[in-house]
């Protein structure tokens, strides 16, 4: 199963990663050598092993659902790139994804 | 007139008895130690950030830079996250605080914790102390070199397929990854949530057992974990009664080195001599699968984690005109190769037509995993491995082949997997480098591996002190 130079692009999408083409082709070629070692794992017959999601059996962990005090608004915008009031300002959302 | 404190022989326990007995004050202790910094961090660049008195009076500690610290600097090794300070502490450097312990800094990281050598930090990379041409491995290599260097006498790291483990034994250090659920994520960079644990860095195993203690326990933010056994200080210098198997294929991996095999062999031959029942056994499909696994588990979750690095809400942005461009021109200006290529190999293991082929799949193996190991601890209460296949490398020599540096957590993968804890401790030298010696135990086995960790360390009389510091 090789992978594309459209298969990268179509991965970077989904990614949200805008690459270069020096990376898209890089890219191509580790991909594929990475796969042909992972895709090792299909070697297996493993049908009738379920899956692990989480090392542990820990099962429907609840608190009380008690309010508590939140970030203050001036520390939620401490680290933002651009804020506008109480909202993180980002550039015109209408427009198809890349 | 002032006593004179060897910051490369000084234990963490040795330290908190200096200064219970007030034969050191705080501040002196904490001059010791910038003062090594001062003369050694330029050469090794263990530390990305120090930090300056934080008014705390305990021993002094270096946490590697995932984890979040209120009102300093936390990278994880990313441009995307240069200048990225945390609003609030993560559990694990409020319950260092808690415990009186002064902070020193934030060490070096491959980016996002990914990597086995520091060289993916976009800070450049850490040097190992032993031979400065060397790399500490990693990722967390700024913590074990900071530790083997006297630049702290103890760290914290993050461990996700080796990566306290690994550079403990590059450096010559005593390293826990403690099982999964032991200590609490909250507050640490996000890498790949079902493999992450924290853990300690230290010069003995005392000393690992100490800051295990101090770290670890439920906490109400990480609802991943638990209650944890009272952490026992380990004294006994026999192993009498301890089952310690060999597994097979653990041992004999490909590609570990002829002086790694010998120096683990002899550690073997110790753990008999010290009283342990030593016997062979196999997990015939957890080493030959368990890296595959782990690149298809730990990309995909890395996938999902780094999506919240989109130039909204904090670090990184690049202008764009639409939204959508910005947030790919952030991303691409932002991750380094590394961040990218597990990226773009999770998002494609998740998704459509390929899901059950990989990402499934791999699920499947890890239950695979978790049962081989299951079947050895009925017969065993300790398995013994090396940690890595070989000594430290040489800055440069895997950075252009990807999978020939995954290869060298080979071997603390497979437990990993598992959610089991595994202990690093060095077991002598091999071409004048540390070699670690793997202890792998049941889930919540940690006080049975200090103990065996304690008896062997007596036993080795390793001088964790590298050579050319002496």
């Amino acid at each position: 199963m090789a992978i594309t130079r459209d298969d990268v692009l179509h991965v970077a999408a989904l990614a949200r990663l805008e690459l270069t083409e020096d990376e898209i082709a890089r890219l191509e070629v580790q991909l594929n050598d990475i796969l042909a070692a992972v895709g090792k794992v299909s070697e297996l017959d493993l049908s009738d092993v379920p899956p692990t999601s989480h090392p542990l059996a820990v099962v429907n962990v609840f608190r009380p659902d008690e309010p508590r005090p939140s970030l203050p608004l001036e520390d939620v915008f401490a680290n933002a790139p651009e804020r506008d009031g109480d909202h993180f300002r980002v550039p015109p959302t209408g427009e198809t994804a890349a | 007139m002032p006593r004179v404190i060897d910051t490369l022989r000084l234990t963490a326990e040795e330290a908190r008895g200096l200064l219970d007995r007030r034969e050191v004050s705080a501040a002196e202790l904490r001059a010791a130690y910038r003062e090594a910094i001062d003369a050694r961090n330029d050469e090794l660049h263990c530390f990305l950030t120090l930090v300056d008195d934080d008014g705390n009076e305990g021993v002094p500690i270096a946490l590697k830079d995932v984890i979040s610290t209120k009102g300093i600097e936390t990278t994880a090794g990313s441009e995307i996250l240069k200048g990225y300070v945390p609003v609030f502490d993560s559990t694990v450097a409020a319950r260092c605080k808690a415990a009186g312990l002064q902070l020193l800094g934030k060490t070096n990281t491959d980016e996002f914790a990914m990597g086995s050598s520091t060289e993916n930090s976009a800070f450049g990379p850490s040097r190992n102390p032993w031979d400065p041409t060397r790399v500490p491995g990693g990722s967390g290599g700024g913590s074990a070199a900071a530790v083997s260097a006297g630049l702290t006498p103890w760290a914290l790291g993050s461990d996700t397929g080796g990566s306290i483990k690994q550079p403990s034994s590059l450096c010559g250090n005593v390293g826990l990854r403690p099982t999964y659920g032991t200590v609490s994520r909250y507050g640490i960079v996000a890498f790949a949530s079902s493999l992450d644990q924290v853990g300690p860095v230290t010069k003995t195993v005392r000393d690992n057992a100490l800051l295990y203690g101090i770290i670890s326990g439920r906490d109400e933010c990480d609802s991943t974990t638990v209650d944890v056994p009272a952490v026992e200080l380990p004294d006994a210098e026999d192993l009498k009664g301890l089952r310690v198997g060999v597994p097979k294929e653990l041992n004999e991996a490909e590609g570990i080195e002829p002086g790694v095999a010998d120096a683990v062999r002899r550690a073997i031959g110790l753990c008999s001599e010290l009283g342990a029942d030593v016997g062979e056994c196999e997990l015939p499909r957890s080493v030959e699968y368990g890296l595959p696994c782990y690149y298809l588990i730990a990309p995909a979750e890395a996938s999902s984690n780094l999506a919240r690095y989109d130039g909204v809400r904090y670090a990184l942005r690049r202008e764009a005109d639409g939204y959508y461009e910005m947030v790919s021109r952030t991303r691409d200006a932002g991750f380094g190769d590394e961040p990218k290529r597990r990226i773009m190999l999770g998002t494609y293991a998740l998704s459509a037509g390929y899901y059950e082929a990989y990402y499934g799949q791999a699920q499947k193996v890890r239950t695979v995993i978790s049962r081989e190991f299951a079947a050895a601890f009925e017969h065993f209460d300790v398995l013994v491995s090396p940690t890595s296949p070989t000594v430290a490398f040489k800055l440069g020599e895997k950075t252009e082949n990807p999978l020939a540096m995954y290869l060298a957590d080979v071997l603390t993968i497979p437990p990993n997997m598992a959610g089991l804890p595994g202990l690093s401790i060095p077991s002598g030298l091999s071409e004048g480098l540390p070699v670690g010696l793997q202890l792998i135990g049941p889930q919540f086995s940690e006080n049975t591996l200090f103990r065996a960790g304690h008896a062997l360390e007596r036993a080795i009389g390793f001088d964790p002190v590298p050579e050319r510091l002496r």
